[in-house]
């Protein structure tokens, strides 16, 4: 049984004083009903998450309460990979024939503060000042520079097309392109990570509605299909964030599984995708997933980056709607962004930002705290 | 004289003549745990033992926090009086990478690969004048 992506809707992603988290959520439902030319109530079921704006079934107090099984889903920075997951194999296992995927966020300004009990962890950690994402990104692009040479104003470049590309995406928070030289003199926050190498906290909403393969084109002229939905967490001896200390033999991380496993229930490669949206956190989390989601080997983003192969208009056209960097990071709703880019680019809708070449297939991955990572593979 | 205590119990020997990291080492597998632990993460083994991490390892890569965290962070520092302070994991050997507090903040002096060896200074004063005890990582 194929799953179809027949519904997107999006609440526009950076500041909105005047909504709140759940509010952006059911904007973004609403878009995606609308699109897909159904109705809140001829959903049979639903999943979704927020990270900081309450619990996602709450939208039934703005959509309408109709009595469906609606499951709150929180995995971190994988709650949108895990809610569409969740909904793919629901449809897949024959229970349900169509329903409704949701993600929003309204996170406080400033870096997020987890804290470490949570995580199982003493709270020693956090009072010395190591329970910060930020400093594990930091680590793991120094170590990863140091042993693939990878310069410091790649990082800077990545940046810089982010806000290209957001400055194209009318959904996104950053709209202005920012100088590369102002990328890499701007404030250091974490060496070598400077202030505009690192997304912030921010609000969006994102929903989707998924139904049966054989039932898509009752819904669109252009259904795109979830090809695999894949989440893994991290196995012993990966380098994760929020680990007091890590085993002495490295194997590969949740990222490098969950793409294999995706590839092979896709029965694609990497060298298939036409558009890839890659977890960007910061700009050197792009240049390692691009490697260990296996788009190139590890050290040859040098040369991809500097040669805006990664543009849109070039070979590997990553986060084409400017990533976590420009549309900031609402924990709930990051994911299914994606989603929702790969999916407008799939169908020829993304305007300003459109990748050239009648695009065929797309590639979203996503990773979080306290090592999981989700990769879907949509095909139109 | 004023009291000195461990900001955790069980992550170092403390008091000690010659004070030293801790960890679980699996009777199973052989795998290090820091902090130690009741149980493997390796291999899911219940039977540990405690050991003494070596004190000397290598910097196997690092960081400066450049801003002052939030809470849980908790110092006796001010925004004001808030020094950058470096972050690594420590690769000691035969045990584990541990991630610590570098007594370096200066960028510039630190670098992967440089030898560094466990020290264990005050790390701030409770209200009742308790010095709280944490381990850092110092260049050799």
């Amino acid at each position: 049984m194929d799953v179809a992506i027949v519904g997107i809707g999006i609440h526009p992603f950076g500041r909105t004083p005047s909504r709140n988290g759940l509010q952006q959520g059911a904007y973004a439902a609403r878009e995606a009903l609308k699109d897909a030319g159904v109705s809140w109530q001829d959903m049979q079921f639903a999943f979704g998450g927020s990270a900081s704006a309450g619990n996602a079934d709450a939208l039934g107090n703005e959509l309408g309460l109709t009595g469906i099984p609606f499951i709150n889903v929180a995995n971190g920075c994988a709650t949108g990979g895990s809610s569409l997951i969740s909904a793919y194999n629901a449809i897949k296992s024959g229970e349900h024939d169509i329903g409704l995927v949701s993600g929003f966020d309204k996170h406080d300004r400033g870096a997020f503060n987890a804290d470490p009990e949570a995580l199982g962890i003493g709270r020693w950690y956090g009072e010395v000042g190591m329970m910060m994402t930020t400093q594990f990104f930091a680590m793991k692009i120094q170590k990863y520079m140091h042993d693939y040479g990878i310069s410091k104003d790649t990082l800077a470049k990545v940046s810089e097309k982010a806000f290209i590309n957001g400055s194209l995406n009318p959904n996104a928070w950053r709209r202005e392109p920012i100088a590369v030289e102002e990328i890499a003199n701007s404030m250091m926050v974490s060496d070598p990570l400077t202030k505009f190498m690192f997304c912030s906290p921010s609000e969006g909403g994102v929903a989707l509605i998924l139904c049966r393969g054989d039932i898509a084109r009752q819904y669109t002229d252009k259904p795109v299909y979830l090809k695999s939905a894949v989440l893994k967490s991290r196995r012993y001896g990966s380098f994760e964030v929020f680990a007091p200390s890590q085993a002495l033999v490295q194997v590969d991380g949740p990222t490098v599984d969950a793409s294999k496993a995706a590839f092979e229930m896709a029965g694609v490669g990497p060298g298939d995708i036409d558009v890839l949206q890659l977890q960007d956190t910061e700009s050197g989390a792009e240049i390692m997933h691009m490697a260990e989601n296996g788009f190139c080997e590890h050290g040859e983003q040098e040369h991809l980056i500097q040669s805006g192969a990664t543009h849109i208009g070039g070979r590997m056209p990553v986060n084409t709607d400017g990533g976590c960097l420009a549309n900031g990071e609402p924990i709930g709703a990051s994911g299914l962004r994606q989603v929702f880019e790969s999916v407008l680019q799939l169908r020829g809708d993304a305007g300003e930002h459109q990748v050239p070449g009648d695009p065929q297939l797309g590639y979203t991955h996503v990773y979080g705290a306290p090592g999981i990572s989700a990769v879907t593979i949509l095909q139109r | 004289m004023s009291n000195q205590v461990p900001i955790a119990e069980g992550l170092f020997t403390w008091p000690s003549e010659n004070p030293a990291l801790l960890c679980s080492r699996c009777k199973n597998c052989g795998i290090a745990s820091f902090p130690s632990a009741e149980s493997c993460m390796a291999c899911s083994g219940q039977e540990v033992e405690i050991e003494e991490l070596p004190r000397r390892g290598t910097l196997w890569t690092w960081t400066v926090q450049q801003f002052m965290p939030k809470t849980p962070y908790h110092s006796d520092e001010t925004p004001e009086t808030f020094k950058p302070y470096g972050v690594g994991y420590v690769e000691l050997p035969g045990g584990v990478r541990v991630e610590g507090r570098l007594t370096e903040g200066d960028p510039q002096r630190l670098s992967i690969g440089m030898e560094m060896e466990v020290v264990f200074e005050k790390y701030r004063t409770e209200d009742n004048g308790d010095e709280v005890i944490n381990f850092f990582f110092k260049p050799v």
